[in-house]
């Protein structure tokens, strides 16, 4: 039996919007409505869905980088909602985070040894000579020279950038790592070098990965297991194979037909989205996909609903999950 | 009919650092009603060669070639004759729909300017024309949405209003620089079949530049892969997918995480990085990068090789590099 690195119980993240007058009632943005999962050691979660959807709020609160209002966050066993920054500080060592914006996320001001060897500050002091063979030993395993030590962040390319934001993470030798749309700013042929850099880390540390991403290619890529968003919720969640071969959520055939294919030859036939995400802000009944589906009917305004098993470890959010099942399949 | 015909286009800035060559020896021709895709990564000439084709270059950019619109060269305009042709016979969408549009101004007012600008409207013609121009575009409710501000739509409701916007005065030629990079790709959907139905409806030729290979794929007839500045290899795109062939192409395409693919096989790499536009190679501007180079490659610019009628590549080593098409380039 594996050991469990990552288990997040009911997240509930709510944020407050300014009242629109004194009486009025208060109005949220519903952010995270209740999202749990389990992620087992040296395995990889990727979380897909459009923009809008909670997928960063969930990062965030997973690295408690924020409050939250309700649930549980287990990191190896550790609950970390609730904590005070010095309670959490210990703490942290063991999940890092590697940010979208390579650009943004290192200070210009420092150099790259400064950058990397910063989270070592929340460990028991090191010797100068320890921090330095720690800092020497992460660079190389990203694939970078330890000479670049001495080097600022605007001498490097995105994508060394984008290694050298893995490296601060890696140092702590964290168990878990949280990647927020990691390769979305780099251009495709260094794209690619980031993904292999980031399942050979897999292989070597094992590592596991919670990983952020709209590009559902990537994630097939690089993830084991995937869940999809929707509006603060997860509408499906499933190894990758049995998620992106057979969806049981309509958005999640949606998105995956959304993708353009790069070959020659005709337009493929397939269902698009009307609409936009909307009704972040209000509380309904039903499903929550119920104005975009294709799908839809009276049950689905009614009734919301719940994720249930479809398949082996294989769940989804829909009243007609087993029928998208057996059609796929 | 030839609508638009580039000839040796060559784009140099004058930087702080030097010259940069950001586009070199670029030829296009664009029929009436053709769609072209140019593919690339960053900083290999696709979005300076739209800014040329515009006339809206930075100010320390000197052009050399000739860049023709129905026979008139737009290189020899002075920017007032450039005026009267921006936005009225060649019309671009920007990137950011979030920043390409004035804040300050009410979407209406942004679409109406270029209707009373080029097409001598009253101000009461406009207003009734952009409303038509909204619904035309896909947002609902126009009569209503006329008087918002940008930030008050959604990202893809702002790019239907930039595509509103260029299409105001019915373009000959509709330029798309990279119009859903920053969308969902739902969204992005919506927004390239829209594109695709004005396009059809209304006779355009629309230029769409875009890094992403797949939405090339599916909304252009003709393809050019641009790398270091020039085109590497251009072709029809129903061909050009099955027939790949320079190496920079067969690397990109392999190097693309494709849905379907499974994840037990390796993404192919291509060693390096985007080439720095002012120490750009003498030959071959993929020399450092390709695993074919030779010592020819670094020293002479390949000449254009005919596939056959539709299809050119630059490359010196053809041969090999027709062989390897099947991804065991890079290995």
């Amino acid at each position: 039996m594996n050991k469990t690195v990552l288990k997040v119980t009911d997240l509930v993240r709510h944020y407050p919007l300014p009242k629109e007058s004194l009486l009025a009632p208060p109005r949220f943005v519903y952010a995270l409505n209740g999202v749990s999962f389990t992620v087992e050691e040296g395995k990889s979660f990727g979380i897909v869905g459009e923009s809008g959807c909670g997928k960063s709020t969930l990062a965030r609160n997973v690295m408690a980088l924020e409050d939250t209002d309700a649930g549980s966050v287990q990191i190896l066993g550790n609950e970390v909602v609730g904590k005070t920054f010095n309670e959490l500080r210990p703490l942290r060592q063991h999940f890092q985070m590697v940010f979208q914006d390579p650009y943004g996320s290192l200070d210009p001001h420092h150099t790259v040894g400064r950058i990397i060897a910063e989270p070592l500050a929340a460990l028991e002091p090191l010797s100068r000579q320890e921090r330095e063979d720690r800092v020497k030993e992460v660079l190389s395993s990203v694939g970078l020279k330890p000479t670049d030590m001495s080097k600022y962040p605007h001498e490097f390319s995105g994508g060394q950038r984008q290694r050298i934001a893995i490296a601060r993470a890696l140092i702590t030798r964290p168990a878990l790592i949280v990647a927020d749309e990691p390769v979305s700013a780099l251009d495709v042929s260094v794209q690619a070098q980031v993904l292999n850099l980031l399942r050979d880390l897999q292989d070597t540390h094992g590592v596991t990965y919670m990983f952020i991403s709209h590009d559902l290619a990537v994630v097939e890529y690089l993830c084991d297991e995937v869940a999809v968003m929707y509006l603060g919720s997860i509408v499906e969640k499933g190894k990758t194979e049995d998620l992106f071969a057979r969806p049981a959520h309509p958005y999640t055939r949606i998105l995956l037909d959304a993708v353009p294919q790069p070959a020659s030859g005709k337009k493929r036939d397939r269902i698009r989205l009307t609409g936009n995400v909307t009704g972040q802000t209000e509380k309904r009944s039903g499903c929550a996909f119920q104005d975009r589906c294709p799908m839809v009917d009276d049950r689905c305004k009614r009734e919301t609903p719940t994720l249930k098993e479809v398949e082996d470890s294989h769940l989804a959010a829909c009243h007609f999950s087993r029928e998208l099942v057996e059609k796929a399949g | 009919m030839t609508l638009l015909d580039v000839r040796n286009l060559n784009i140099t800035l004058q930087t702080a650092m030097g010259e940069a060559r950001a586009v070199r020896d670029l030829n296009i021709t664009l029929k009436k009603g053709e769609t072209l895709g140019i593919v690339g990564e960053s900083g290999c000439g696709k979005s300076m060669t739209a800014l040329a084709l515009m006339g809206l270059l930075p100010e320390n950019a000197t052009t050399s070639g000739e860049l023709l619109l129905s026979g008139e060269d737009l290189l020899e305009k002075s920017e007032k004759e450039m005026c009267t042709i921006r936005g009225n016979r060649m019309a671009m969408i920007f990137q950011e729909p979030m920043t390409s549009l004035n804040p300050v101004h009410t979407v209406g007012r942004q679409i109406m300017e270029p209707l009373r600008l080029h097409r001598g409207l009253s101000k009461k013609e406009a207003f009734e024309e952009a409303k038509r121009l909204l619904d035309r575009v896909g947002i609902p409710n126009p009569s209503e949405r006329i008087r918002n501000h940008p930030h008050q739509l959604s990202g893809g409701q702002r790019q239907r209003v930039m595509i509103a916007l260029a299409l105001s005065c019915s373009p000959d030629i509709l330029i798309a620089d990279e119009p859903t990079t920053a969308l969902d790709v739902t969204i992005q959907d919506q927004i390239l079949e829209l594109i695709q139905t004005l396009v059809d409806e209304e006779g355009m030729s629309l230029v769409l530049i875009s890094h992403d290979l797949g939405v090339i794929a599916e909304n252009t007839q003709k393809v050019m892969v641009m790398y270091g500045g020039t085109a590497v290899e251009t072709g029809s795109t129903d061909r050009i997918f099955d027939e790949l062939t320079h190496p920079y192409t067969q690397g990109l395409f392999a190097a693309m995480p494709k849905i379907g693919m499974g994840r037990n096989r390796r993404l192919t790499t291509i060693p390096g990085t985007v080439p720095d536009l002012i120490n750009l190679p003498k030959g071959c501007t993929f020399t450092d990068r390709c695993p074919l180079a030779s010592e020819k490659c670094g020293g002479a610019v390949p000449a254009r090789s005919q596939m056959n009628e539709s299809h050119t590549v630059m490359c010196h080593h053809l041969d090999k590099a027709i062989k390897a098409r099947g991804g065991e380039l890079y290995q």
